[in-house]
């Protein structure tokens, strides 16, 4: 009995210390905050030198994100909010809820500039088209040559999915105008066109199609993880189109030194060392020397293409109507 | 049906306007809030959104009627034929729609993508690759999903039929087209209109396989509209609009299949055991076997490949994590099964004393959770909940009340025939004795729903299990059902440990469905 009652006051103090401790509410992607992503590791390691308690919560993935904290407004739990890509910066920042950052990041490895006074970037990938080199030993090495042969490709939705938002701004920043004309070039040899990645990529697995469209970085997977290499990404002469994932720190936060905090600690070596073989994604502030083995057997496309995340949003819907005109036809 | 307006006793307002009430906030208040959250003014449909409503309507309605088409003589030779592994067949009809939709798109173009069974063998004999994509792809998803569901309702209507009526039919002679006529097309009105419009609903609300199947975006279904406009433009009113939209067209079909439908009277058996003296041998036991092996052949094999991705990966080892997304997923299961039995118990209590016009609106509302998208229910109750409550500590509750809302449909399908079969054959008896309330549920009602309860009840469970719905936009940090780590799995490249999670969750749907169906079994069930 007095055994029990010890325990019981036991919990009671740890529960106490656990209520004493600061919370930082982070908002992520599902797939970060997965036990297979990079959340468990990133909590482990920030605990350790805040001496707070790290609340990482998944919802979806980076739009449905933002469309959570636009429902939430100003009154969200959130003090920082990871995984918003730079084709939803703009709109994340018209809701007025960022707050700016103040740092300079130092030693970033994007193969862009950085310069945004409310988002820091965490990882980045290149757009590819995968393809499984004994069934296609011969990729097409550009867009152009792609629509011109008779390669299946599977792609996602734009309207549903943020790689496919990302092959519209590809085509759109390689194309113009032209776009269009792409498009229909295209149009026959896409065997369908997928809600989210997952069933793009499962249906490109099992055969349905030769390429789909993924990252550069998706073969290091295969690679590292099942220790097979007939996964490859086809280098285009036209450049790879740019993800860059970002986090911001929430203007209505409560713990706004820890959010500071947080972010610095996300460029920190800590942080970027768990990101490759966790998210599959290039470290956005990690020298290539650093990186596991495996990743230098990626492909380096020769041109970095990158819209400004201002220019996204009007693009955005006239890439989305040409898609859909060439496409529903 | 002798059935008395104004029969309505307070004991059935009572539990049956609460549960009323509930469903109806649960399909209407999340629209209202959206549309009330956005003051943009009200844009007209644009013409992409015309497309959509044209291609929704077409799919669902082609759909339906291809499912019940072909459930017919499937459920009828399954009704007259007893042979080994029957059972086996009635249970395993449990299991297509409950499959995650990337688990059966993958199952499903394993036999017949581009790469698939099918395709391999008409290459072999020089024959073209296989191309399912567009409508074609979309409907044989959809039948695929739905034929087993509407040949499990329409067992439940042959097993309305008393024995003696076959008896009887075969004592004056009648052969089988005879029996068709007067004892099978009364089942089948009463059925058939509630059946295809379940499927039309379940078909309306589809997206990712009408989207990954049809092709393209020529195959956008208004519920990936609203899933863009939620998501991707964060335009409420437009999703809202659509939602609506999305109302009034199930709502005008709903009119439309219970006008259609006519409650069957046959009146009041022994409940013995049925034997049935109108299927004879010959070419008609040639038909039957062939109509069931067709089928089988369509069902077993998309299935098959689930079983057996599942079991490489599960031999390897499970993934982490699993046990614990498995446990959350069968206590959802069980609260929602428990819960939508009570609910679908006083609702069709209350359907069935009111006079048929007025039990067909409640029954049509019923219907409401079918229609309405799990998007817009998900995002309208956050947003009213998120200031009262907060959601992630009620994430569960809020999923299992969503659950069994929405397997309601299925559940009044059920029962509210036999409910209605019940109240004609002793409903007055009862009245005279004075038996009411618990007592008369206990002692009189029932002994005779049992089957259909069960029935229902191990739906509710299954359709829980499997469901993905809300808990994506209320996912707690550290909760997981089974349903959503197999596509954290996905996402995370690890398609080997998802089918494995995807063969744990068509085994535990399938277990769970069994287990409350046979709980509502008498001897001579289905």
């Amino acid at each position: 009995m007095l055994r029990l009652s010890l325990s019981a006051v036991a919990l009671l103090t740890a529960s106490a210390a656990a209520a004493q401790q600061p919370v930082l509410t982070v908002y992520a992607y599902d797939s970060f905050t997965s036990e297979w992503g990079p959340g468990p590791q990133v909590e482990a390691a920030f605990e350790a030198e805040c001496g707070c308690d790290l609340q990482l919560i998944g919802a979806g993935d980076g739009a449905a994100l933002l469309s959570r904290l636009r429902l939430e407004g100003p009154n969200t739990q959130a003090d920082v909010v990871l995984g918003l890509d730079t084709t939803l910066t703009a709109m994340a920042r018209e809701t007025g809820l960022f707050a700016p950052h103040g740092i300079t990041p130092e030693g970033l490895t994007l193969p862009v500039d950085w310069d945004d006074a409310d988002f820091l970037p965490f990882d980045w990938g290149y757009f590819a088209f995968v393809h499984d080199t004994t069934t296609l030993p011969n990729p097409p090495e550009s867009l152009a040559e792609l629509a011109a042969s008779d390669i299946s490709v599977v792609i996602q939705d734009p309207r549903s999915s943020t790689p496919g938002l990302g092959l519209l701004m590809w085509v759109k920043s390689v194309y113009g105008d032209e776009a269009p004309a792409f498009w229909e070039a295209l149009a026959p040899q896409i065997v369908t066109v997928t809600a989210g990645w997952s069933e793009a990529y499962g249906m490109f697995l099992e055969g349905e199609a030769d390429m789909v469209l993924s990252y550069t970085t998706s073969p290091a997977y295969h690679l590292i993880a099942e220790e097979d290499d007939s996964k490859a990404a086809a280098a285009f002469d036209e450049g790879h189109y740019m993800q860059i994932e970002v986090a911001g720190k929430l203007a209505s936060t409560d713990q706004p030194e820890l959010a500071d905090r947080f972010l610095a600690f996300m460029l920190s070596p800590a942080f970027q060392e768990i990101i490759p073989t966790t998210n599959w994604m290039y470290p956005a502030a990690l020298p290539a020397g650093a990186l596991p083995e495996g990743f230098e057997r990626m492909i380096t496309p020769a041109t970095a293409l990158h819209l400004p995340s201002e220019e996204v949003p009007a693009l955005r819907d006239e890439a989305l109507a040409e898609w859909l005109a060439a496409l529903a036809r | 049906m002798a059935r008395r307006a104004g029969a309505l006793s307070a004991s059935t307002l009572l539990t049956g306007g609460p549960v009323l009430a509930l469903v109806l906030a649960l399909g209407l208040v999340p629209v209202i809030v959206l549309a009330g959250l956005d003051g943009a003014g009200t844009q007209a449909l644009g013409p992409a959104d015309w497309a959509a409503i044209r291609f929704t309507l077409v799919q669902a309605t082609l759909s339906a009627a291809i499912s019940c088409a072909l459930a017919v003589p499937f459920a009828r030779a399954l009704a007259r034929r007893s042979f080994p592994g029957r059972r086996a067949i009635v249970a395993l009809l449990g299991a297509p729609f409950l499959l995650p939709v990337i688990v059966a798109i993958l199952g499903l173009l394993a036999v017949w993508g581009r790469a698939g069974a099918a395709s391999d063998l008409s290459r072999a004999f020089g024959g073209p690759v296989l191309s399912i994509y567009g409508l074609p792809g979309v409907l044989l998803a959809h039948v695929f999903f739905n034929v087993p569901l509407v040949t499990r309702l329409l067992l439940q209507g042959w097993q309305a039929i008393p024995a003696e009526r076959f008896r009887l039919a075969a004592q004056l002679g009648m052969g089988p087209g005879a029996v068709f006529r007067l004892l099978e097309v009364p089942l089948l009105r009463a059925v058939l209109p509630g059946a295809f419009l379940l499927v039309f609903l379940l078909c309306m609300t589809s997206f990712a396989v009408a989207l990954a199947l049809g092709g393209g975006p020529r195959a956008t279904t208004i519920e990936l509209a609203i899933y863009q406009a939620l998501r991707f433009d964060f335009d409420l009113g437009r999703a809202a609009r659509l939602a609506l939209v999305q109302f009034a067209l199930c709502g005008a079909v709903a009119g439309l299949a219970l006008w259609l439908g006519r409650p069957g009277a046959f009146g009041r058996g022994m409940g013995r055991f049925r034997r049935r003296w109108d299927a004879p041998g010959g070419a008609v036991r040639v038909w039957d076997g062939t109509v069931i092996l067709l089928l089988l052949g369509f069902l077993l094999p998309p299935m098959g490949f689930v079983l057996g991705r599942g079991a490489a990966a599960l031999v390897s080892g499970p993934p982490s994590g699993l046990w614990e997304a498995t446990g959350t997923s069968l206590a959802l299961a069980i609260c929602s099964a428990i819960g939508a039995t009570l609910a679908v118990l006083a609702l069709a209590g209350l359907i069935t004393a009111l006079p048929r016009g007025r039990g067909a609106v409640v029954e049509g509302i019923g219907l409401l959770m079918l229609a309405a998208s799990p998007f817009v229910i998900g995002t309208g109750l956050f947003v009213l909940l998120r200031p009262v409550i907060d959601p992630f500590a009620w994430a569960l509750v809020i999923t299992g009340v969503i659950n069994a809302a929405m397997s309601l449909p299925f559940g009044l399908r059920a029962l509210v025939p036999a409910m209605a079969a019940a109240r004609g054959e002793y409903g007055r008896l009862a009245d005279n004795l004075g038996i009411t309330g618990l007592a008369r549920l206990r002692l009189v009602t029932l002994p005779l729903i049992r089957g259909p309860l069960g029935f229902s009840a191990g739906l509710a469970a299954a359709l829980s299990m499997g469901d993905l719905g809300v808990i994506t936009l209320f996912a707690p940090p550290g909760v997981e059902t089974l349903p959503l780590y197999m596509y954290r799995l996905m996402g995370a490249y690890r398609m080997d440990d998802a089918a494995g999670a995807a063969l744990l969750l068509l085994v535990l749907s399938l277990a769970v469905f069994w287990v409350f169906d046979q709980g509502g079994r008498d001897g001579s069930a289905a």
